[in-house]
This record gives structure tokens, sequence and C-alpha cells, in this order.
């Protein structure tokens, strides 16, 4: 079985772990570092359940190597809040009730925070075209479209 | 889902990928983007002894117009491209194609020449290219050549690629003054193959006629298919609505499709059918435009 010595920087934060080839990222991050803030949904590249930043690119962890990601940075829903505050995108989802049953919710909180990090104003076509890789079966997107917007905004103060 | 075991090798250079593909060839896969290798190794429709990432090893992504030619890395992120103001200002076709590869998050992983490399004809990019004219640049062992697109394609999943050769580049004829192109997919849902897709690329003249049409179909055969009827019907004319109706009706007759899911041969072929008609009516007032 062939093992490498892999070191991710996790939330700022050096991890090692001596991991098999075949290990996918969210594996990784969900089994051996205990972060089990990304979910597993369809596990076919799909929903986008497992979207983590890879650089500060989501991507869905599912369908990447956690040997892929060694000497790289990864940030997880679990690095979103700072302090024991929420991050913008978080109140969002909270004040605008973005979700019900929540289990997309970490990867759409990420895939909506990479949105924000490179547009600061999207459109709601931009919004909804950011999130068509993250599927949510109970909203109907409305309400999470309107989080991002809440979002953008109290960002844009922040900024300002 | 969990890949059947392999080792992983992640060289940091172009000649010591090449000297692990020649070591392992057929055992071997390289390791791009990884957005449909992981995914068939996963399901176990396909297996690998080694995988060779090819993401550590520097200058295998860019996209610039140099020499004649635009060059885009074999590497290249199918999010780059979307965003490239040169791929918006100058190949519109590229840019219509990007956008519509499986979903924003697979595009920021997935790579051109993967998607080409990956000899799947329900890919988009091989039939852009196709449209374009493209040549695909193989490194190996012995130094590199170059493959027109029109070659490259061998069958379902089969390329022209050597078992000891990676796509490290996709050259592309600059475009003509007067030049336009597009590509329309029909798909049931984003992330989706294609039920149908053409691409079109079109030169006008000064006349405002046709001198050139690349005109090409996306899961419409076991590869994809260039519309040579269709292509050799138009150049000359004047496109008038009679003459890209029947354009895309000979481009229609090209198609090859199978049944499944997304639809019926008959039903496959009349999108072809109409997606070309809307492609080349795109492709034209882009290039009335330029």
């Amino acid at each position: 079985m062939a093992m490498h010595k892999i070191r991710v920087k996790v939330q700022g934060a050096e991890r090692e772990a001596e991991v098999e080839s075949r290990l996918l990222l969210v594996h990784f991050l969900r089994e051996v570092l205990g972060l089990t803030g990304t979910h597993i949904g369809c596990d076919t590249t799909h929903c986008g359940a497992c979207t983590v930043l890879l650089d500060g690119q989501p991507v869905k962890s599912c369908t990447v190597l956690a040997v892929q990601a060694d000497g790289r940075e990864v940030t997880t829903v679990e690095g979103l809040e700072q302090g024991g505050k929420l991050h913008p995108i978080q109140e969002g989802f909270w004040q605008e009730h973005g979700l019900q049953c929540g289990f997309c919710t970490p990867g759409m909180l990420m895939t909506g925070y990479a949105l924000l990090a490179r547009n600061a104003d999207p459109s709601e076509l931009e919004i909804r075209q950011a999130i068509s890789g993250n599927l949510c079966r109970c909203t109907g997107y409305v309400n999470i479209v309107k989080a991002v917007q809440h979002a953008a905004a109290k960002l844009r103060t922040t900024a300002a | 889902m969990i890949p059947a075991a392999f080792d992983y090798h992640a060289p940091r250079t172009l000649a010591e990928a090449l000297a692990l593909l020649a070591e392992h060839r057929d055992d071997a896969k390289v390791l791009s983007g990884g957005q449909s290798l992981l995914p068939l190794l996963k399901l176990r429709l396909g297996a690998a002894g080694h995988l060779i990432d090819i993401n550590r090893i520097p200058g295998l992504d860019g996209i610039e117009e140099v020499g004649g030619a635009l060059r885009i890395g074999g590497r290249t992120r199918e999010s780059e491209l979307e965003r490239s103001p040169l791929i918006h200002a100058r190949y519109p076709l590229l840019a219509d194609t990007a956008a519509v590869i499986a979903d924003p998050l697979v595009r920021n992983l997935a790579t051109v020449g993967g998607n080409l490399a990956h000899g799947d004809p329900a890919n988009d990019h091989p039939a852009a290219m196709m449209a374009l004219r493209a040549e695909v640049v193989a490194t190996g062992p012995r130094g590199t050549r170059t493959i027109p697109i029109d070659e490259f394609f061998l069958g379902l999943f089969t390329t022209a690629l050597d078992a000891e050769e990676i796509l490290t580049e996709i050259r592309i004829p600059l475009p003509p003054p007067g030049s336009g192109g597009a590509y329309e997919k029909l798909e049931r849902k984003v992330g989706d193959f294609a039920t149908a897709a053409a691409a079109a690329q079109v030169t006008l003249g000064a006349g405002g006629e046709v001198v050139r049409a690349g005109i090409a179909l996306t899961n419409a055969g076991p590869t994809p298919v260039r519309a040579v009827e269709a292509e050799r019907y138009l150049a000359g004319k004047q496109p008038t609505a009679a003459v890209i109706a029947e354009t895309a009706r000979l481009a229609g007759a090209a198609a090859n499709p199978s049944a499944d899911r997304r639809g019926t041969i008959e039903y496959k072929r009349e999108m072809s059918r109409v997606l070309t008609a809307r492609a080349l009516r795109r492709a034209i007032q882009r290039a009335k435009e330029q």
C-alpha cells in the first residue's frame, strides 16, 4: 500500500499525516482531522456538499486526492467563524433562512464565500451561476440567493 | 466510494513525468484536473497502477497569442479560460464552451488538455477545437509533435496520444479579421453532458460572404463529429436564412448519436440541427461585430 507523508495548511494551521495515495481529500478532512463540517453528499462530483477552498478556490473535495493537497492551503466551513463570531456569509444564511435540512449548507457557504472574495457585488444571476454546482433539495434556492446578497451587503459595509 | 489502490507520483519537471510514463506506460494515468479521471477510478470503471500528477510541474498552463497562434497550455484550468479577457474578445467560441463545461466548482480544477485527452465525445472542447481547426501538441520521450485535431480522436476514449506522451499544449490559428464563433449546448441541467451541442466558427469576407466555416458536433457519435458537408456547403455563400437552414440540415444529417436517457436518436439528431443553426447565427453576428 503506497503511503505518503503530507503537510496541509488547514484554516492556516499546518497539519501532518501519513496517508494512502487513494485517500480522498474529503475523507482526510473528516476522518483523519475530524473536521466533519464538510459533508459527503453524492460522492460523484455532482452535488457540491463537500466543497472546500483549495488555495482559495472552491473545489469538490470528493474529487481531489489528499496527496494533491500536500503543501497547499485548505479552508473548510469550520474556518469561516473567527473568534466566536460568525462570518457574514454564515450570518446571511442565518438571517435569511438560507437552509432547511442544512446538508448542502457547508458547501453553499464555501462557494458563497469564494464568490464574494472575487466579486463584492454580484448580481442575482452571478450568484445563481456561482452556486450552480451546489445542489439544494429543500429551499428552491430563493433564500440562499438572499443569504449571499445579505452577506455581500454586510461585507461591503464593513469594507467601506 | 474509494478507488482501487494505486501509487501516486508528483514529479516536479516534465522530464521526470515523462520518465515515469515511459516506465509505467499503460499502467499509468496522467492526473491533470482529475475531474473525469477520479470519478472513473472511484466508480471503478477504470483502474491505474500509477497516477502521475502533473500539477506541480511549472509552465504547463497559460493562454497567449504568440508565433501566429493562440497557445493554451494543456493544464490550463477551464475557469482560467472562462475568465480570460483575451478569450472573450477574440475566441468567443471558447468562452461559450468553457462556461458550460460541468459546473463552476469542477471548472476550477478541470483542464483544457484533460478535456481533450480523455477522448470522451460527450466532452465539449473537442467539437470547439475542431471548429477552430486546432492542433494538439504532444510531448514524449523523443520530443514534441503536433497532431491536427481531426486526427486526434480515434474512438471512444481513445486518442492519438501515445502511452508515453503528455498533451502539453493546444494551438489555434489566429482568427482573421471578420471572424466569430459560438457554442450552443442543450443540457438537462448544469453539470450534465450535452444531449446535443454544436460549435461554429466563421470568417466573413468583405462582401459579407462566408469565406471559411468550421462546424462540429458534441455527443453525436463515438468521436466528435466534423460536419464536413455542412462546412463545404456554407463556404463562399452569403449566410441568408435559407443557407443557414440548409447548412444546419446537413450538420444534423452528419450526427450519429446513440439513444440514452437524454433522448432518442431522432431527437438528438434534430437537436444537432437546431443547435447548429443557433450557433451559426450567433457566430455570424459576432463576426459582423468584430
